[in-house]
């Protein structure tokens, strides 16, 4: 008996210490994701001459909290007439989808939950498979006004996954690797932040962020629910703790599209400095951590994305939903393939100091 | 602007980058102009049309004759007014209403009244938490009169140039 449950608990070592790393990233992306919703409400507001939220806590600090609350208490209404089970099951695909692509992403040198070889496919994979949280979801709601926003949606992602896809293609061209951590450590070198391949990739850096502005269904790509068109879009049945788990998806897609951009152009958790500071000064006690690369730096280019996502939804008016397909189609796709041929053209002619590292 | 101009302004995102510098300014040099309400308040002209009062002469007798004009005047119908003639032969008012959830405060009454009877407060936080609390019946003018005559006075007296 004591043989057996001994056995039992080192087969299931592996299992709970995967279980212990998924929390340490899905927890602290939820309170991310919370105070995402503070962050945005004050960025904009401040744009806006205002102040924001300032009455729960200090500086409005438990606002987030506040909203939880009150979604949580709030009645999940199930249209009539709706599929109840594709209606339930929706806000889950979308809220699965986004989460799930964080197994692949490196914190830091060594700290990946799955160091998968095919990472970037298998980021693309299941960012597509959240389209169709959208697309049920207006689809099982059983109203125009959801299923025209999901639509919309669709015909968007649809649209923009393809510009998107080429700018990976030039990623996974620069770093001949497909796997996130080895794309990270293609892009250090001596030269500091010039190293990182924003620089050569510069128009696919531009497409992939602006693309995933348009993934994500945030403004100025909104239609899809651009509340003064249609209501509220995809999601206007939706009440209660199932709109939050929309709300929740929206924003983890947003901190993972940063993510993604932190790790593919700008270096991941590289710092800035890399190559220009003497090991003496890494050696010293605070600074040296500070400058030396590590979890911070991916943290601090997470965050500056992310504020460009606020920054770009308090400055810019919501596209026609015609312009946007024309952006897509006949603008970012033809600019992305241009682009890959002259990647080929440098990574064969060994352009430094990206991929001549001697130079 | 020639056509290669043109293209090249729009690849490089230049307007929208200038667009992107005014939020910017905002977010971080410009002055909130939010107030926070319940310990901050917006300052009120003398002008301000609130909760409205019927006053008195400093001898206690109420100024109101009766002559309907803001009956006749408000756009609302929100005043009602009944009249009768006192033992001392005056007219004076058995009653005297106004409805405020008709009222659209647009101060006509205040404007007609040829005594200075009816008059707007500086009053605006106010509420009724019954059917029928926003009916003020003219005791109710009255006493909100009373309460606040020092207020209404001043605010009369200081724009009494302009009128």
């Amino acid at each position: 008996m004591g043989q057996w449950l001994v056995e039992t608990y080192q087969s299931w070592q592996p299992l709970s210490g995967i279980i212990t790393h998924i929390l340490m990233i899905t927890l602290p992306l939820f309170v991310c994701v919370a105070y995402l919703t503070y962050v945005e409400r004050k960025v904009i507001g401040y744009m806006q001459v205002r102040l924001g939220p300032t009455r729960v806590g200090w500086h409005g600090l438990l606002q987030p909290f506040a909203d939880m609350f009150k979604l949580m208490f709030k009645e999940i209404i199930v249209p009539s007439g709706a599929n109840k089970i594709l209606f339930l099951l929706a806000p889950v695909i979308a809220l699965a989808a986004a989460v799930a692509a964080w197994a692949v992403i490196p914190f830091d040198a060594t700290m990946v939950l799955s160091n998968l070889n095919a990472g970037l496919l298998y980021v693309l994979a299941i960012t597509s498979v959240g389209v169709y949280g959208v697309i049920i979801a207006g689809w099982s709601s059983n109203s125009k006004y959801a299923l025209l926003g999901a639509m919309r949606s669709s015909a968007q992602i649809v649209a923009y996954e393809i510009a998107m896809g080429f700018a990976l293609v030039g990623v996974l061209l620069a770093a001949g690797s497909m796997n996130l951590g080895e794309i990270v450590t293609a892009q250090s070198g001596k030269q500091g932040f010039i190293n990182w391949f924003w620089l050569p990739l510069l128009p696919l850096f531009v497409i992939y962020f602006i693309s995933g502005v348009a993934e994500t269904n945030r403004a100025p790509f909104d239609v899809a629910e651009g509340e003064s068109e249609i209501v509220a879009g995809f999601h206007v049945e939706y009440s209660g703790m199932a709109f939050a788990v929309f709300f929740l998806a929206e924003y983890a897609n947003m901190i993972l599209i940063s993510a993604l951009a932190a790790v593919m152009f700008l270096g991941g958790w590289l710092s800035p400095v890399q190559g220009w500071v003497s090991d003496t000064t890494l050696a010293t006690p605070y600074l040296g951590w500070l400058l030396a690369g590590g979890m911070h730096w991916f943290i601090l280019k997470i965050c500056f994305f992310l504020f460009c996502f606020l920054w770009f939804r308090a400055t810019f008016p919501r596209y026609r939903y015609d312009q946007i397909m024309r952006l897509g189609w006949k603008v970012f796709i033809p600019i992305t393939i241009i682009w890959i041929v002259v990647v080929g053209g440098l990574v064969l002619g060994k352009v430094g100091p990206w991929w001549n590292h001697a130079a | 602007m020639s056509n290669a101009g043109r293209i090249v302004k729009s690849l490089f995102l230049l307007e929208l980058c200038k667009g992107l510098m005014v939020t910017f300014r905002h977010l971080l040099f410009v002055r909130k102009i939010t107030l926070q309400y319940p310990e901050e308040k917006a300052p009120i002209s003398p002008r301000f049309r609130g909760l409205h009062a019927l006053r008195r002469y400093p001898n206690g007798e109420e100024r109101c004759i009766a002559c309907k004009l803001c009956e006749v005047v408000c756009p609302a119908l929100a005043i009602t007014i009944e009249s009768e003639q006192r033992a001392d032969g005056s007219r004076r008012t058995t009653r005297y209403d106004i409805d405020l959830t008709k009222c659209i405060f647009c101060g006509y009454c205040e404007e007609s009244c040829p005594v200075d009877s009816i008059v707007e407060t500086h009053i605006y936080e106010y509420h009724g938490e019954q059917r029928g609390d926003l009916y003020m019946t003219k005791e109710k003018l009255l006493a909100v009169g009373d309460k606040y005559e020092a207020q209404i006075a001043a605010a009369r007296s200081q724009d009494a140039r302009y009128r």
